[in-house]
């Protein structure tokens, strides 16, 4: 611990924090442009200017170690005039746009001005102009507001790790810009203009959209991938303007997704807003009281083993619970899945669909096993925090399949599953490195569990692993990526109904065997239609909305308070921001109001005693969860095969995204590079 | 100094010839294993004496490769120093010092003489697009002043008539000899006085 003294109070502080950080621990803000926890240290901007005793000069406090018995001022005459100076070199080139700029309201430049700019402008010369850069269809540049602060592109190099921003020429005439200014491939780009302490790079989606004082700011949990991102949502009366994020060290750090901050454009688009029925192949609109009763009548004339339930990919926790015991109690029925496709499922412990190494645990790994995966499109978030592992630890990742650029270098397999029977078999050199390491991290994605060796792939990985002491309390090696926000939520429910991991219920879907299909938010579900009688339950008119009899108008995740579960099985609320458009019901309510039309009884008498019965169902199920021994299955048949990771469209992957405009050009922007070659 | 562009006009390809290939391989081979991206000026600037004195972004792309280094990086480098070339500059590439020492002894008489014989403007192609002149901060010849340097070599000691004679020989096709135009070796004085021994105060 080093003792030192902040303006003439002492503190105590580790080692190795630079004498910002110790200021902040003793409470004292130090304004600064360039710095940023999460990045490099640059400084550049010169803000953060403090004096330092037997200093003849200010010093830049970001970039200076703390060391044993420094004296730190920063209330000093002598501080504030060369803040003063910096502020206003800063502002000699800024233009004075801030009533025309978006950033305004939350702009580092405008705040700290208020607090150490002069009043007055001395510089009588021309400002600097510089042209607008092209970066894609999320970043929006005026760079002429730009104080090379060069934020972005750390971020770019660092977290994003993709290389593409980069400070061009020199003096005055330094410009920021992506190389020959395209969009910057990266699925984490848009991070940029929360970085941006200025107005030069903001969001094209966003543009002249609202003040940020003119919000109501609401915080949440994303959906589009299983991470459960931290989020802010910003509305404007009923639309939901932009989507931040919120600092959650142990899931998103500080970051999300293009796809979780640009896809809410979505929410406004193809929205199923009444009930409709379809009268000979055309939707028309109807009562909740008409469709109530037709679904009545078709439940009533149909054989139990008829009828199945569908759980899809952003449903939160509330509305799978009550759909479940609506088939259950009301329909006593059991036929209720919640995977659109043949994915591959132990039920048996939680730990099997989990990411049990925590998005934390990553970084403390030592080798990195990905089978069948592409985390940089399945879980970007998780992705970023493989590359920090890489970064920090320099940690040793293999894939089975090369997957192509992962922002990390990797080494390859060729995919072929006879691999897997080597390691497991420990006549694979792979073998040995899972055995010498003593933080394995094996990842499974999706792919993996979808194919038909999914089984043998899955679980002699796991025997393996069991076999040589890598799964215990203190850290288990076996991870799983999720697909959706609601995929744990739905296993941890129960909704799957399968003996050998298999899925059942779309196997008989497929065989055309029900004659009643609910559908509750399903919209990946690839299946041809026969004589089923489809009811569809969600909030976009997408693939589930078109085969459907009938259209139950559900809301979406921003418009009902939600819990949904991540990857490693953290339980998060997601809260209500906006409300469900004109007859749109909260999707709990739809469900409860349909079994109270079914047979007078609701299933809950309000959403506390469903939320209050949910958690206690959630909470006894991860208690005894913790007392089932974790068991292993053994000799299963192995089938020679080559592993594909394919990935659906990363920008089109939901029914929100696909409803998304932004979503879209990025798809094009993305197709458009290829297409002209210039990406490698 | 203004910020400088690639040009518009771009080769669609570039590679290095044997002759920079090898200098290329000498220059990396001195740098530690997996530290190859410290050649990057090194081959900027063989790259641009491969292709007449300017380097296309087909040879950032190019040395961005040869170095497993992201393009961008090349791209800051080449644009933050002025002595890479961004865009043609001609076969033969004029450079006239007309900082304060060769600015008294009259470089902007060596201006004017370019501004006949070559291009109107600087950084301008000639009619036969083999020169293009520019006027550049002092190149260490304040001995000889006034001067210019074409390629790697210094012309010293020069007037307008002289630069004239030069820029003939140029456009004709010829090397006209390098060094003091006032039949000088090197800066040594002029009128044969080699010491200040003599001199009373000196």
């Amino acid at each position: 611990m080093l003792k030192l003294k902040v303006n003439e109070i002492d503190i105590e502080v580790e080692e190795g924090l630079t004498v910002l950080q110790a200021c902040e621990k003793a409470g004292v803000e130090i304004p600064r442009f360039c710095y940023h926890e999460k990045l490099s240290i640059a400084g550049n901007c010169r803000m953060c200017l403090v004096e330092l005793e037997k200093s003849p000069k200010p010093v830049a406090s970001c970039a200076m170690p703390a060391a044993e018995g420094m004296n730190i001022k920063t209330n000093t005459e002598f501080v504030e005039k060369a803040r003063k100076g910096v502020m206003e070199f800063l502002l000699a080139n800024h233009p004075l746009d801030c009533p025309v700029c978006d950033q305004g309201g939350e702009c580092d430049l405008q705040d700290q001005s208020m607090f150490y700019g002069v009043d007055k402008s001395r510089y009588k010369e021309n400002k600097r102009a510089v042209s607008e850069k092209n970066m894609g269809p999320l970043i929006k540049t005026q760079m002429t507001r730009c104080i090379h602060c060069t934020r972005c592109v750390r971020f770019a190099t660092e977290v994003a790790g993709v290389t593409e921003i980069g400070a061009i020429g020199r003096g005055e005439d330094m410009e920021i810009t992506t190389y020959l200014e395209q969009s910057m491939q990266s699925e984490l780009s848009a991070n940029v203009v929360d970085l941006c302490p200025v107005g030069a790079l903001t969001s094209k989606p966003y543009v002249f959209e609202a003040r940020p004082w003119e919000l109501k700011k609401t915080e949440s949990i994303d959906v589009m991938d299983a991470i459960g991102s931290n989020i802010r949502v910003d509305t404007y009366g009923w639309e939901v303007k932009r989507i931040l994020p919120r600092i959650n060290e142990d899931i998103n750090e500080e970051w999300i997704s293009d796809k979780t901050r640009y896809a809410c454009d979505g929410l406004l688009n193809q929205r199923l807003d009444t009930p409709y029925i379809k009268y000979n192949g055309k939707f028309e609109k109807a009562s909740w009281n008409e469709v109530f009763n037709i679904i009545k009548s078709k439940f009533k004339n149909t054989d139990k083993d008829k009828i199945c339930g569908m759980s899809g990919d952003l449903v939160n926790m509330e509305t799978l619970y009550i759909f479940k015991e609506f088939f259950n109690k009301t329909l006593s029925s059991y036929n209720i899945e919640s995977r659109s496709d043949h994915t591959y499922l132990n039920s048996k412990k939680r730990e099997n669909y989990l990411f049990n190494s925590t998005i934390n645990g990553i970084e403390e790994a030592d080798f990195i096993l990905l089978i069948g995966s592409n985390p940089r499109y399945e879980a970007t978030i998780l992705n970023a925090r493989i590359r920090k592992a890489y970064l920090q630890n320099k940690t040793q990742i293999i894939s089975l399949n090369d997957v192509g650029d992962l922002t990390y270098p990797y080494e390859s397999l060729d995919g072929d599953i006879e691999n897997i029977k080597k390691i497991t078999e420990d006549s694979h050199e792979i073998s040995n490195l899972i055995k010498k390491a003593k933080k394995p991290l094996i990842i499974f994605g999706q792919s993996s569990l979808k194919t038909k060796s999914a089984k043998y792939i899955f679980e002699s990985v796991k025997s393996f692993l069991k076999k040589n002491n890598k799964m215990s309390d203190e850290w288990n090696s076996l991870n799983t990526i999720s697909e959706n926000a609601s995929t744990v939520g739905s296993f941890d429910l129960g909704l799957y109904k399968t003996v050998d991991g298999s899925n059942e219920v779309l196997k008989d879907l497929e065989n055309h065997m029900f004659e009643i299909v609910y559908l509750l938010g399903v919209d990946n579900l690839k299946f041809e239609k026969k004589n089923e009688f489809i009811i569809y339950q969600g909030s976009h008119g997408d693939k589930g909305a078109e085969i459907a009899d009938i259209i139950l108008p559900g809301a979406a995740y921003t418009e009902q308070n939600g819990y949904f579960t991540n990857l490693e099985g953290k339980i998060q609320k997601a809260y209500k921001a906006s409300f469900p458009p004109e007859e749109a019901k909260e999707d709990w309510l739809i469900i409860n109001e349909l079994a109270e039309a079914m047979n007078h009884r609701k299933l809950f008498n309000d959403k506390d005693e469903l939320d209050s019965s949910l958690l206690n169902q959630i909470n006894l199920f991860i208690e005894k969860d913790k007392s089932i021994k974790s068991s292993t299955v053994e000799n299963i048949e192995f089938k020679q095969e080559i592993l594909k990771v394919e990935n659906e469209d990363y920008y089109y992957s939901n029914a929100i995204a696909r409803a998304s405009k932004t979503m879209l050009e990025c798809k094009t922007a993305k197709v458009n590079l290829k297409l002209t070659g210039t990406e490698g | 100094m203004s910020l400088r562009r690639p040009s518009k006009e771009q080769p669609e390809n570039f590679d290095f010839n044997s002759a920079s290939l090898e200098a290329a391989k000498s220059i990396i081979a001195k740098y530690p294993k997996d530290k190859q991206q410290s050649a990057v000026m090194a081959l900027l600037y063989i790259a641009q004496k491969q292709n007449s004195n300017w380097i296309p972004l087909a040879a950032m792309k190019y040395i961005g490769k040869f170095l497993d280094m992201p393009y961008i990086k090349v791209y800051e480098v080449a644009t933050f120093y002025t002595m890479y070339n961004l865009a043609p500059v001609g076969k033969h590439f004029i450079q006239i010092c007309t900082t304060t020492p060769c600015m008294i002894r009259g470089a902007y008489k060596l201006v004017e003489a370019c501004k006949e014989k070559i291009s109107e403007n600087e950084n301008e192609l000639s009619k036969d697009q083999s020169c293009s002149w520019m006027e550049v901060e002092c190149l260490g010849a304040c001995v000889n002043a006034p001067m210019l340097q074409i390629n790697d070599d210094y012309y010293e000691d020069l007037d307008k008539e002289k630069t004239l004679k030069i820029l003939d020989k140029i456009l004709t096709g010829e090397t006209p000899k390098p060094g003091s135009y006032r039949g000088r070796l090197n800066n040594e004085p002029e009128n044969n006085r080699k010491t200040l021994m003599d001199l009373k105060n000196a």
